[in-house]
């Protein structure tokens, strides 16, 4: 017969293989896709944020099963899901503690990447498609914190989409067409539901397979920064390369463990780890009359919110929050240094990203504040350190002094 | 079969012309996906005026009502409240009420009200929609310790005189927004719907 692949496969595997390409599947991401044997500690953000995004399909899709996403039903609904569905208190909590969870792995994933640059030619494709995964993330938390319907559901609605009646001219027309109503109302949480379980969803995974097709073209990068496509053995395998599977899927599945035994401490005994995961204005049904006295966001949104309130302008302190996240697209373009890792850069690179860092804590913690003139002194000179980071990231980059970097990759002895 | 020459102008012509047909039926089959997140027409009707008894307000204090969903603020301003709002007009950023976006015509004065003691409100922060907190008191305030009575947003930390005029260092751009309204006789405040114009 015409056209019957030869496949080396047989039985079943062989069957499925001339239709399907499984088993080419499988070698080039898993069974032989070589990544390079000097992972660290940071390598494991990686896997345990596709763990996460499991974990939340999979919590989410349960809590669909009860949840009312009307601004009538939507609080009696969760807090039934916490008191009378069985074990529905820790789905709820897989949920909500599993969004913090994804972002502080996010956050650690997106350091490693910006400490070895990894985003460095060729990959600025695979740190391009992670911020937009990151971009996505943020709006799916951001509608999902809404779905409750508690005070902060409502009011940090209310705030967020205000931030669209910035935009000169249309501001106030894409606000009401945002929420289908003059204020954040039934239709508003409705289309939320939508949005945050079919679409962001969607887009997600699409960026997710994406960001791994990439990433698996030009291949892993490692603490060394060495490019260890340059030395092969004679079978064209890279000398400092492992196959994911098995040596990077056992390692991943400890680090799943460990993760998860810490995961599954919060849910249980700091659900909502001192109002810092769910805040507890959220346990107050939404009131469109009462503005909560103290308002701040999920703390994965902090940095961003005190860049907003230290901006006495409203139409610019939204352009600056929204240029803070966008700048770090920019990142693979911005740097103009030789190396990519942390461990062959000079001082300058060192003390910048150290500042980077702290600038951005600060400010994390800040955007949970009320927010005095002292503290708004101090948001503004972080936000100044923090897009200082980018603006002068081409100079310093260039200027700094780089070590040597070795040929092979470097390993602890074991 | 036999080799019959392509006419490729002929083939890019039919290509650009099916992808501009169909990029034009795109849009407008994207019309109605758009206007689906409009306001619905119940959402539309359940914004209508709101009529509210104002017999019973007592001078100095404040009656909220919800219009369109958000809170309406009507206060009943004394004289002195009404005095302090000729002064210190350096510090607000629009005093003379010139943004006509943020107030109907007959409220562009100096008291930004109808009659001037009544004061009707959009309870609605300018800057990003939270319900500012009457502070009516002037005596001093952690924000202000010259604080001349008004309003005080918590989240934040917005400042408002007594005819909603924002103060400057304020993250608020604008005045807070006098709605249209109307009286109906001396107890009655139609929230809503100005004279004239229904």
């Amino acid at each position: 017969m015409a056209g019957e692949r030869t496949v080396s496969s047989t039985g079943i595997l062989g069957w499925l293989d001339q239709r399907l390409p499984v088993t080419d599947f499988w070698n080039k991401h898993v069974g032989q896709y070589y990544a390079p044997k000097n992972f660290n500690f940071w390598y494991y953000m990686g896997s345990l944020a596709l763990l996460m995004l499991v974990n939340q399909i999979v919590t989410g899709i349960w809590l669909t099963m009860h949840y009312k996403p009307s601004a009538a039903d939507a609080f009696a609904s969760v807090e039934y899901i916490m008191r009378d569905v069985p074990w529905g208190w820790l789905i709820r909590y897989m949920h909500s503690t599993g969004a913090s969870f994804f972002f502080i792995v996010v956050y650690l994933h997106m350091f490693r990447g910006l400490i070895y640059g990894s985003y460095q030619k060729p990959r600025e494709l695979v740190w391009v498609l992670g911020m937009l995964i990151f971009l996505m993330m943020m709006a799916e938390g951001f509608l999902g914190y809404v779905l409750p319907w508690g005070q902060m559901s409502f009011w940090g609605a209310q705030v967020i989409v205000s931030l669209f009646g910035a935009i000169p001219f249309v501001g106030n027309e894409l606000v009401q067409f945002i929420q289908g109503d003059f204020l954040p109302s039934d239709a508003t949480i409705n289309r939320f539901f939508a949005l945050h379980v079919i679409a962001v969803p969607l887009a997600l995974l699409l960026l997710v397979v994406l960001h791994l097709a990439a990433l698996h073209e030009v291949g892993s990068n490692n603490p060394d920064g060495i490019d260890i496509k340059k030395k092969k053995d004679v079978s064209g395998k890279p000398i400092d390369g492992i196959p994911f599977h098995p040596y990077y899927t056992v390692k991943d599945l400890f680090g799943a463990g460990v993760f998860l035994t810490l995961f599954a401490f919060v849910i249980f005994f700091q659900p909502t780890f001192g109002n810092l995961f769910l805040e507890a204005d959220n346990f107050m049904r939404a009131d469109p009359m009462v503005t909560p006295a103290h308002i701040a966001p999920v703390w994965y949104y902090t940095p961003f919110y005190a860049m907003l309130r230290a901006i006495p302008d409203k139409l610019f302190g939204v352009v600056v929050m929204g240029a803070a996240v966008m700048i770090l697209f920019l990142v693979p373009w911005l740097d103009k240094s030789p190396v990519r890792s942390i461990r062959y850069r000079g001082p300058l690179t060192r003390i910048a990203i150290t500042l980077f860092v702290a600038s951005f804590l600060i400010l994390g913690y800040l955007g949970m504040q009320a927010g005095s003139d002292l503290q708004k002194l101090i948001a503004q000179i972080c936000t100044a350190i923090y897009f200082s980071f980018f603006i002068f990231m081409p100079i310093y980059t260039k200027l700094d002094k780089v070590k040597t970097v070795p040929d092979r990759v470097t390993m602890h002895e074991h | 079969m036999a080799a019959e020459p392509v006419n490729h102008g002929r083939r890019r012509f039919l290509t650009a012309s099916t992808v501009v047909v169909g990029g034009v039926g795109g849009v407008f089959a994207a019309v109605p996906f758009l206007s689906a997140w409009l306001p619905s027409a119940r959402a539309v009707a359940a914004g209508a005026p709101v009529s509210l008894d104002i017999s019973k307000l007592a001078v100095g204090e404040q009656l909220v009502v919800a219009w369109r969903g958000a809170p309406v603020f009507v206060v009943r301003r004394s004289p002195e409240m009404l005095s302090v709002l000729s002064g210190e007009t350096d510090r607000l950023k629009d005093p003379e009420s010139a943004n006509t976006a943020q107030q109907p015509a007959f409220a562009q004065n100096e008291y930004r009200s109808l009659k001037p003691d009544l004061l009707v409100l959009v309870g609605s922060c300018t800057h990003l929609g939270c319900s500012p907190k009457l502070h009516p008191k002037a005596q001093p305030e952690v924000w202000d310790d010259q604080w001349k009575g008004g309003y005080y947003c918590p989240c934040h930390n917005s400042r408002f005189d007594l005819a909603g005029r924002v103060y400057n260092q304020s993250p608020a751009p604008t005045n807070l927004v006098v709605p249209p309204y109307r009286f109906e006789g001396d107890a009655r405040v139609i929230i809503g719907e100005s004279e004239g114009a229904a």
